[in-house]
């Protein structure tokens, strides 16, 4: 047996034991992890600007205390999560008891981003522990700094009986992949994620895939320039423009397009000074080969450099950067740019965005900057993405309550909150029935007749408009 | 010949294909016919139509039209697929799709509306809910066991959920299938609800194309290949599949009416269910008076000569005969039963004993009227054996000991669970159904197929006027800025509350 496989199979043999069951074991494990973020605080800001130089203060909001957000979330619903949920009875059912149990899938996958790396990796792992499972945890290999911490620091913290952390590259992944488990979370792109679902159909195991793609940033003419560009601007560089649910690309019209310039260049002076290289306040690219992707987009690119458009390679710097006149066919927007350059494209109507926005493929998230409530609905109603935000970037997915996920080649399946607790766990129907009342059961036993038929349908039928019976 | 390409019906299309066709069950499945389908169904959803609520009533309300008014009709061809009575057909087919139906119509209204969720502090001037979106062309392939069931609940959903959809029943049931493309067109709207027959190599070329859901019922192994195929274009899926389904009769029982609902479960439809118990772990202080009960039940029911009783019905077809009579011939004893006739594709309700967890009924899937008892010496033997085997789609346990009832349900896995009954935890429309591990993924039946056809899209809608708590996220970081966040989202451990602030 591999080691892979008796990596699992322990997990599997402790799983058997039940003691990832009770809820006090679930919570210890869940207030192990907040104690390793507090306690650990200084080495993984430090970790996280070796990795992507991401500055203190991103790594605080992003990643460390929305992870302890999500465990203190768990902690405090967990009991209502775990309880069964009753379900309205139909007469015929009236003395029997039917509800829906949560239950443990059993030993799952994680597989870890490098963008995000530790929420990437804790956010889903918190929803395997709060619904009762074990897990294998593999971080991304590209954070290499993040994952060697978190490698080090999660065994100290949580039962090692329970939890193991593997690490690698995409050879140990695919063999890691070979093992069987009850449920694979994935966080990154889409050719890993076919491979990834390929592997899970041998064993039918159900994966949750959150993927990407090219968010759209609609701007309608009639917003706040000002405030739109401010906002733009955070959610576009933030991390150094290496976020799944950036605005990827921008659509306006050319007046809005001749308004929104010169606001997007203030805001990235006010944000990132005039010399964003020195701000301690902007992120770099995690590694050569994404470094020089994202250069060459920009070199290939038809369009023009409006803004920025420096670049460092022994830093792996690339300035805030946007472009302007470019086109559909263009190769910035044949692939999610993932950095910190931000594409103009000019449409000549609402119709025309919302039309290009659907020819493509559904975006993890859709944005939109106007001051008129009837384009939010027009735009929210006739496209389709993971997620929707007017007049903001980013936040919808820092909303505990509400889902996160993807739709079409964005993603399968969603977490956050209490979806993290559904999407680790199995609804199971459960019906339990006395002895008692035989004598309406005979209605439904061979042989059959027309007036059993007549005396059950008149039990059983469901009217419109009227209660249910069965 | 090919259909012209005008021809506003694929039900046109297909009678003129069933003219020119050889003498084959059905007609071959094309990938070009396919594509056509899917490419008509995805201009069908451009149009918007299936966003309106009224749309989608007047589908469903076809759809329950469609079944009440063809009732003979179906009860005639699913006697001449299954030898099914005419009670189980309207009971267990039609009756359970109009309840779904109705239940979507009565509901759906509060499922198309926004869910609003709970805010946080710097939320709270915002509108934040969730909507629940169709996915778009969706494939669903139903099996051949409860035809009109597995083909039309699935459809419900996916109508309900404003989806269009291509619908393949299974060519198993020729009979079905056929009056379903018939008919369907006839009700539904023709341009957004497709119909097509074919065997198990159209399957391969129907999987090729992309679809953004696919909702399969049958085998674990067509599971895979389904799963499989639907990664290359990472395409969500529903799988719901059989598998063996362990019913555990317990020392502390009555005997005569678990038998009776045991009976009920296991022989309707001649054993052919997805649901129904597959094989009994029976306690062996009363595995004797079980075999008694079971006896005088299927006597009962059936009478002295099963073969001659309307209310029995018949293997679907010489393949899945040949299957069960195998096994019952090579496992263990027959105890009840045990006649056959091949040209009849008939075996008499069947319970075996002395059977060995070696045996060949104890390790395939039955599909078919026969009952293997194995006897156990403990309810924990039993659950140590349930255990070792795949998860089940459903189990069983008869049992008058609440504890028993209750360590059973605790110590093991399955889709869904019944205790002192069966089958009946699959037809409750309030009750999700579906599988877990081997026996599947998703769920479906009332607001879960609505839930499984749809995705919920998570909606924030922010204005710019009020820039209250955010300015302080914008760099320049500051240190103190920091803490001020830092401050507000510790609160949520306090306070039992949350809070992000961003």
């Amino acid at each position: 047996m591999s080691d892979y496989g008796a990596i699992v199979q322990k997990l599997r043999d402790s799983f058997g034991t039940r003691k990832t069951r009770p809820a006090e074991f679930r919570i210890s494990q869940l207030n192990s992890i907040v104690k390793l973020l507090r306690e650990n605080e200084g080495a993984i800001v430090e970790a996280l600007e070796r990795d992507l130089r991401k500055p203190k203060f991103e790594t605080m909001i992003s990643e460390i205390s929305m992870a302890i957000n999500e465990a203190n979330y768990a902690i405090n619903h967990l009991a209502s999560w775990m309880k069964p949920e009753h379900v309205e009875k139909s007469l015929v059912m009236k003395f029997d008891e039917c509800f829906i149990r949560k239950e443990p899938l059993g030993v799952v996958l994680i597989i870890g981003a490098w963008n995000y790396p530790v929420q990437l990796v804790l956010v889903p792992l918190i929803g395997a522990i709060a619904a009762g499972n074990c897990a294998v945890v593999k971080p991304s290999e590209l954070s290499d700094s993040t994952s060697s911490l978190l490698t080090e620091l999660l065994p100290k913290y949580l039962d090692q009986s329970c939890f193991s952390v593997v690490c690698g590259g995409a050879k140990e992944t695919t063999e890691l992949l070979e093992q069987r488990f009850d449920h694979i979370f994935y966080t990154g792109g889409v050719s890993v994620a076919r491979s990834v679902m390929r592997a899970a159909s041998c064993h039918l195991t159900p994966v949750t895939l959150e993927l990407g793609g090219k968010s759209p940033a609609l701007v309608e003419g009639s917003c706040d320039v000002t405030a739109t560009a401010r906002r733009l601007v955070w959610a576009r560089f933030f991390n150094a423009g290496q976020s799944c649910v950036a605005p990827d690309y921008v659509l306006c019209s050319p007046e809005t397009r001749r308004l929104l310039l010169p606001a997007l260049r203030d805001c990235i002076t006010q944000l990132y000074g005039t010399e964003p290289r020195e701000s301690r306040d902007f992120g770099r690219i995690i590694n050569q080969r994404h470094f020089e992707r994202i250069r060459d987009l920009l070199s290939n690119s038809q369009g023009r450099v409006e803004i920025g458009g420096e670049t460092e390679e022994g830093e792996r710097y690339i300035a805030p950067t946007v472009l302007v006149d470019v086109s559909e066919s263009d190769p910035v927007m044949q692939e999610e740019i993932f950095g910190p350059v931000l594409p103009i494209l000019t449409v000549e109507s609402l119709e025309e965005a919302i039309n290009f926005i659907n020819r493509r493929e559904k975006p993890l998230a859709l944005y939109l900057y106007t001051g008129d409530s009837k384009v939010v609905t027009k735009v929210m109603e006739c496209t389709s993405s993971g997620g929707f935000c007017s007049n903001d970037g980013l936040v919808h997915m820092t909303v505990i309550t509400l889902p996160f996920g993807g739709v079409g080649s964005s993603g399968v399946g969603r977490y956050h909150g209490r979806f993290s607790f559904d999407t680790f766990s199995h609804q199971r129907s459960c019906v339990l029935r006395g002895f008692g009342l035989e004598w309406a059961n005979q209605l439904r036993y061979p042989p059959y007749s027309e007036q059993k038929l007549e005396r059950l349908l008149q039990a059983t039928q469901e009217r419109k408009w009227s209660c249910t019976l069965l | 010949m090919l259909p012209s390409p005008s021809s506003p019906s694929p039900a046109r299309w297909f009678r003129t294909l069933r003219r020119t066709k050889s003498t084959e069950q059905s007609s071959k499945l094309s990938l070009s016919v396919c594509t056509e389908l899917l490419r008509k169904s995805r201009e069908a959803l451009a149009s918007g139509r299936t966003l309106r609520e009224e749309f989608r009533l007047s589908q469903l309300e076809a759809l329950v039209r469609m079944l009440v008014e063809n009732e003979d009709e179906f009860v005639d061809v699913l006697h001449k697929d299954l030898h099914k009575p005419r009670f189980e057909t309207v009971l267990s087919e039609l009756i359970l799709v109009k309840n779904e139906a109705l239940f979507a119509v009565n509901n759906l209204k509060k499922w198309m509306n926004p869910e609003y969720v709970a805010r946080s502090l710097v939320t709270s001037l915002d509108e934040c809910f969730v909507v629940s979106e169709p996915l778009g062309v969706v494939l669903i392939i139903g099996s051949w066991s409860s035809p009109v069931q597995l083909n039309l609940v699935p459809l419900v959903g996916a109508v309900a959920a404003g989806n269009c959809v291509i619908l393949k029943p299974s060519e198993i049931s020729s009979h079905t299938t056929e009056l379903l493309q018939r008919l369907i067109p006839s009700y539904l709207d023709t341009e957004c609800y497709h119909v097509i027959s074919g065997g198990p190599s159209d399957l391969t070329d129907l999987l090729e194309l992309k679809f953004d859901h696919i909702f399969y019922t049958g085998s674990r192994a067509t599971g895979q290949q389904v799963m499989q195929a639907a990664a290359r274009s990472l395409t969500p899926v529903t799988l719901v599949l059989g598998g063996k389904n362990p019913c555990y009769v317990d020392r502390e029982c009555d005997v005569g009416i678990a038998a009776q609902r045991i009976a009920w479960a296991r022989f309707h439809n001649a054993g052919q269910s997805d649901v129904a118990p597959d094989f009994v772990l029976c306690h062996t202080d009363v595995q004797a008076r079980l075999i008694l009960a079971l006896r005088s039940c299927l006597l009962q029911f059936y009478g002295p000569e099963p073969r001659h009783s309307a209310s029995f019905g018949r293997l679907v077809n010489a393949e899945l005969f040949t299957h069960v009579r195998d096994l019952v011939l090579a496992s263990g004893k027959v105890a009840v039963g045990g006649e056959m006739d091949e040209a009849e594709k008939y075996i008499a309700p069947t319970v075996l004993t002395d059977v060995l967890e070696s045996d060949p009924a104890m390790q395939q899937e039955i599909r078919g009227p026969v009952l293997p008892i194995m006897t156990v010496y403990s309810a924990d033997e039993a659950i140590n054996y349930i255990r070792r085997k795949e998860k089940p789609l459903c189990l069983y346990v008869f049992s008058s000991d609440r504890k028993v009832i209750s360590n059973m349900m605790t110590c093991t896995s399955s889709g869904s669970f019944c205790a002192n009954d069966s089958v009946l935890q699959s037809m409750m429309v309030v009750l999700p159904f579906g599988g877990v591990g081997a026996s599947g993924m998703g769920s479906y039946h009332g607001r879960c197929s609505f839930n499984t056809f749809s995705h919920r899209k998570s909606c924030v809608l922010r204005n710019t006027r009020v820039e209250c708590v955010t300015y302080l996220r914008y760099p320049p970081y500051e240190d103190r800025s920091l803490s001020l966040m830092m401050w507000a989202s510790s609160l949520s451990r306090r306070s039992q509350a949350w809070c992000q602030i961003l």
